[in-house]
């Protein structure tokens, strides 16, 4: 389960659709608490360097950013997000392969419908196991 | 003197759970070498077996990425962070 603040997920949705038809990325800080519940409160849009409808790849820079970010705030990076733009917030294969961390949270915001959805899963051994998102006002 | 690496989440469990670890060198290939003596099981997670570098790793020095500074070659000095970073990209 991954508790998430709205405003992170406005901005995710808003950089979805700025991005839009090229899939947009970011990562995502947070922080653990003994239960294992993570809580998102930052978001670090990046550029997405593969400039892709496809595919996308963080950029560095913005990577190490992020991770500097995120320690200053007293938080680290828990997860990342990217956009479908044509297809559901499900991990695609590509995405499973390439999962970079067993321990992050991976966001999905398709923009497949009139209505944006995010969806948040777990990417472990090659399997995919989608996660509730709470929301916290 | 040793610098500072500054390690992901996935790698640290081969580090014994540092987030942080001293290692000593001239270069970063030479910090690396010491790295692995301390902790055999990065090995295979930070080099390819011919002893190049992983493609999904980002290593940085300071705030360069080595890729522009001579890679394994590339001096560091007291004071100097290196920081290993995984590429993050998927479809």
């Amino acid at each position: 389960m991954i508790l998430l603040e709205k405003k992170i997920l406005d901005q995710m949705v808003a950089d979805a659709l700025d991005g839009y038809p090229l899939e947009a990325c970011g990562l995502l800080g947070g922080s653990v608490d003994g239960q294992g519940t993570v809580r998102i409160d930052s978001c670090y849009p990046t550029f997405n360097v593969a400039a892709s409808a496809r595919l996308y790849e963080v950029d560095p820079s913005g990577l190490l950013r992020a991770d500097r970010a995120a320690e200053e705030a007293g938080t680290e990076l828990v997860g990342v997000y990217h956009s479908h733009t044509h297809t559901e917030g499900r991990p695609s294969p590509t995405d499973v392969i390439q999962a970079p961390d067993p321990e992050w949270h991976y966001v999905l915001v398709s923009l497949r419908d009139v209505h944006p959805s995010v969806r948040s899963w777990r990417i472990r051994d090659g399997k995919t196991k989608e996660e509730p998102v709470v929301l916290q006002w | 003197m040793p610098v500072d690496v500054r390690l992901p989440t996935i790698l640290r469990a081969a580090a014994g759970g540092q987030a942080t670890v001293e290692a000593e060198g001239a270069t970063v290939g030479e910090v690396f070498d010491d790295l692995i003596r301390q902790h055999p099981g990065l090995r295979d997670q930070l080099l390819t077996t011919d002893g190049e570098l992983h493609r999904h790793l980002n290593i940085y020095l300071n705030d360069d990425d080595i890729r522009y500074l001579g890679k394994l070659d590339a001096k560091v000095d007291v004071h100097d962070t290196v920081t290993l970073m995984p590429a993050v990209a998927g479809g």
